[in-house]
């Protein structure tokens, strides 16, 4: 534990680092794969630095966190070994009482998910009041307010006065995230730490949130140790980066030489493995009648009340007219509320379209009754976002494969020789019948999944957010399989997602989809090079790591992929 | 964590089978294991009555009235000279056969009716207002009216303390399939055609399983109690099938010279309700994962 023999990748200064952690080891509880959640790992935070901790689900990133904050949970993680520096104080094994002085005053914390980690009873303003009386309890109650308010407008809330009296479920995600900051702002900590922050915002709010810290540390002098697992926003924001794998740094240096020259094969295969838009998909020829035509759809969701004037209405889906070719990967894109889901639910039978019509071979589908809307059934498959729920963790995967064409009145045999033949094709092993969903990972469930939709041999696959809940090169591993599904059985695939690196990958054409309406629609290169609305460019315009850099150092987004080359210059939009 | 290949699958830890895990469950609490085998010995005495015991419970014998415990009469007698020993033993048979009916007919009503309203959107509103209406009523009043109208046999008794329960019941199951039912995987069965009743049944009929049990204990409890409770006030069973309540009710009037006829069914109806009741609570511990305090290995 000699420190003169870490190296030592920060700037030439004399003051401490505001972080500085040595061959930290935690301990996980005997019996599971490995010994130590976080195994040897050191590295400092500097003021005003980013920091990024990036890695897979199972690196240990967010348990480094839990660590320094004096989080850990009791009993199940022990830190074994190593030290934690907080300003070039000791406190790693502070108490109880130190830690929860230093929580919020000298270090703070930022996380994933917003709407839980603000309590839903309490107005915004009197949260971020409540940290003042914790650590500053001399402050008479004007100075709160006043210090309220600038924290408020610091984190560019807008009408700072009236938003400090509004409730959590008020705001909009990335409007709490921003409470969020300014609750850890609050007392000018040293050092913020931020598990996620962005993840769960939509593509735009994680911009501004990102501007936002990137912004603020200049301010405040702080540091962020900032942990995700998206490579596109550290080269966003990142001024170091820490690569983790099974607990360990594999490999840590200034963010542009990581993301330039990864030295280590990990960070190669996960920035390899980074969703890229390189449309692969070729357009089709548009020959054929489509398989699935959409004509002005609507969904309306109506309050009841008993007068007319006090029922409200919203419009989940507004008039959305689309086709989808034979063997077409069509993508939806949006950000939450844009009403992409609710198409698909709609498509797939799950709820039920106001006005408008779909066609399936040019029959409509509203009016299909008893045997028929039983057989669209089997023409209609969906794959859901989340691994872990979509099975019955109750019965075996073959059984959960065999139902839908036993429903059908397939006779065993045949249904098992498919099951064979599916299992193939997804690349799982056929032992997989006899086991339980919770013995597989969440991306060899996705398979399943897809699996389990393929074995009504469908004409249509509707997967919404199927590859959002996966790490980086799962994704990538999921999005080949679809390819090679779509390639072999000429499947359409309608593929919603909030991430337009994925849908610029996999998609043929691409919607993109604002409050229930279609805004753009125009095949993958044309939405991505050429957009036409200007919702489109923002959105473009925020994808993480897309923006040209700080440094110049970093790459345009979107390379032309096998076609022309070089028109890559022309995706920046003007602003 | 290297990325495995696609086609391998994780270790295959085969867990032990699920028998093995309720015994290791039981040896491993001590609550639930010390109330499970003051259940079993309780349940036992009273299943072996007739062999246990040497007097007919109600076989007068007007020349040994009120006698304390002997050798002849173990737990004395009561002011007919019959032997309390049968008196209750009998009694506690009757309670514990009628808190299994009761619970297995309000578990089995309620689950049907919370399965419907879950399930079936159409009629969730109708059948809760009626299990509102039924909540309304008392229990013991609407049980008092029943024996009243039906005579005191068993089936009027059961039927008359199931009804009371079986909203509760249904409101339990109600909730589990609302919530389950949005699970992707109901979703997932749902669109590859399965037919309702089937959906019912495979994916959402399981998960209910887990708090009825646990409610099933709660509603053996209270059946006892109220069995116990009718007897006392004499809207029981007619007097010659002794039931705990009845017993009691019969020694109160000499309680000053005979204290042991009060206390000893009153003690077996306290142990019974204790055991039944800690081994509900022991066991929803350990079937409900929010209130469970140990984590899963």
């Amino acid at each position: 534990m000699n420190p003169a023999f870490r190296p030592q990748a920060a700037p030439a200064s004399c003051a401490p680092p505001i972080l500085d952690i040595r061959n930290l080891k935690v301990r996980l509880p005997g019996g599971g794969d490995r010994r130590y959640a976080v195994d040897d790992v050191s590295f400092t935070v500097h003021a005003r630095e980013i920091v990024c901790i990036v890695g897979e689900s199972g690196s240990g990133k967010s348990v480094t966190s839990s660590a320094v904050m004096g989080l850990l949970p009791k009993g199940t993680l022990t830190l074994e070994s190593g030290q934690i520096l907080l300003a070039g104080r000791d406190i790693t094994h502070a108490g109880r009482d130190a830690l929860q002085k230093l929580r919020g005053n000298r270090m703070a914390m930022i996380f994933q998910e917003p709407m839980t980690a603000l309590n839903p009873l309490m107005r915004v303003g009197d949260q971020i009041a409540e940290v003042f009386e914790f650590h500053a309890k001399d402050l008479g109650r004007e100075e709160v307010a006043s210090r309220v308010l600038a924290l408020l407008s610091d984190v560019r809330l807008p009408h700072p006065e009236k938003l400090r009296h509004a409730y959590p479920h008020q705001l909009s995600g990335g409007q709490r995230q921003r409470v969020m900051i300014a609750m850890a702002l609050a007392m000018e900590p040293g050092l913020i730490i931020a598990d996620e922050p962005t993840t769960a915002l939509d593509v735009t709010s994680q911009a501004q949130v990102l501007r936002l810290l990137n912004e603020l540390r200049g301010r405040h002098d702080n540091g962020v140790l900032f942990i995700t697992h998206d490579f596109d926003v550290v080269a966003e924001i990142a001024d170091r980066v820490v690569v983790m794998q099974a607990g360990r740094i594999v490999e840590q240096g200034q963010a542009a030489d990581v993301l330039e020259n990864p030295r280590h094969p990990y960070t190669q295969r996960l920035l390899a493995a980074r969703p890229r838009g390189d449309f692969r998909a070729k357009a089709l020829d548009p020959a054929g009648a489509p398989a699935l035509e959409v004509r002005d759809l609507a969904l309306r969701f109506e309050t009841r009340s008993l007068f007319r004037s006090r029922r409200r209405s919203v419009d989940a889906l507004g008039g959305v007219s689309l086709q989808l070719a034979r063997g077409e990967t069509l993508g939806i894109v949006g950000e939450s509320g844009s009403g992409k889901t609710t198409l698909g639910r709609c498509l797939a039978r799950f709820a039920v379209p106001t006005a408008g019509e779909m066609l399936i071979d040019g029959q409509p589908v509203g009016r299909l009754s008893g045997q028929e809307a039983r057989a669209y059934r089997k023409r209609v498959q969906m794959v859901f976002q989340d691994p872990f729920r979509s099975f019955n963790p109750r019965r075996k995967i073959g059984r959960t494969l065999a139902e839908g064409p036993m429903n059908f009145g397939a006779d065993a045999r045949q249904v098992h020789a498919r099951m064979a033949e599916m299992l193939e094709l997804v690349s799982m092993d056929r032992s997989a019948l006899e086991r339980y969903p919770h013995e597989f990972s969440g991306g060899q469930r996705q398979r399943l999944s897809i699996a389990r939709a393929l074995m009504m041999e469908p004409e249509i696959l509707i997967a919404d957010e199927a590859v959002s809940a996966l790490d980086v090169s799962v994704q990538a591993q999921i999005l080949d399989l679809l390819e090679s599904v779509r390639d072999r059985l000429g499947v359409s695939i309608l593929f919603i997602t909030h991430d337009l690196r994925v849908a610029a990958r996999l998609c043929h054409r691409i919607a993109v989809m604002q409050r229930g309406k279609v805004v753009e629609i125009g095949t993958a290169r044309d939405v991505f090079l050429q957009p036409s609305s200007d919702y489109t460019r923002e959105l473009i315009a925020s994808i993480p790591g897309h923006a040209p850099a700080r440094d110049g150092a970093k790459k345009a987004f979107f390379q032309s992929g096998s076609g022309a080359a070089g028109d890559a210059g022309e995706v920046r939009p003007a602003r | 964590m290297p990325p495995s290949s696609p086609a391998t699958l994780l270790p295959a830890a085969r867990p032990p089978s699920r028998l093995r895990q309720a015994i290791a469950a039981v040896i491993h609490d001590p609550v639930m294991l010390g109330s499970l085998l003051l259940l079993v010995l309780l349940v036992a005495l009273t299943a072996g009555a007739p062999w246990l015991t040497a007097h007919d419970p109600a076989a007068l014998a007007p020349r040994a009235r009120l006698q304390p415990s002997s050798d002849t009469y173990w737990l004395g007698t009561d002011s007919l000279g019959r032997d309390l020993l049968s008196r209750v033993l009998y009694g506690g048979r009757l309670s514990i056969t009628l808190a299994a009916l009761v619970s297995a007919i309000a578990i089995v009503a309620g689950l049907c009716i919370g399965l419907a309203a879950g399930y079936v959107r159409r009629l969730d509103a109708p059948i809760m207002r009626l299990m509102d209406g039924i909540m309304a009523i008392p229990g013991l009043l609407l049980a008092v009216a029943m024996v009243a109208l039906g005579g005191a046999n068993i089936a009027t008794m059961v039927i008359a303390i199931s009804i009371p329960e079986i909203p509760r019941v249904a409101r339990l199951a109600r909730s589990v399939v609302l919530s389950v039912r949005e699970e992707p995987y109901v979703e997932a069965s749902v669109g590859s055609g399965t037919p309702a009743l089937k959906v019912l049944w495979r994916h959402i009929l399981p998960s209910t399983i887990n708090p009825l049990v646990v409610q099933a204990t709660f509603i053996c409890a209270a059946a006892i109690l109220t069995e116990a409770v009718l007897g006392f006030l004499g809207l029981g069973f007619p007097p010659e099938i002794p039931s705990l309540g009845s017993i009691i009710a019969e020694g109160r009037p000499f309680f000053q010279r005979a204290p042991w006829i009060v206390l000893y069914p009153g003690v077996f109806l306290a142990l019974l309700i204790l055991a039944v009741n800690m081994f509900g609570d022991a066991l929803r511990d350990r079937l409900d994962p929010r209130l469970s305090r140990k984590t899963k290995g």
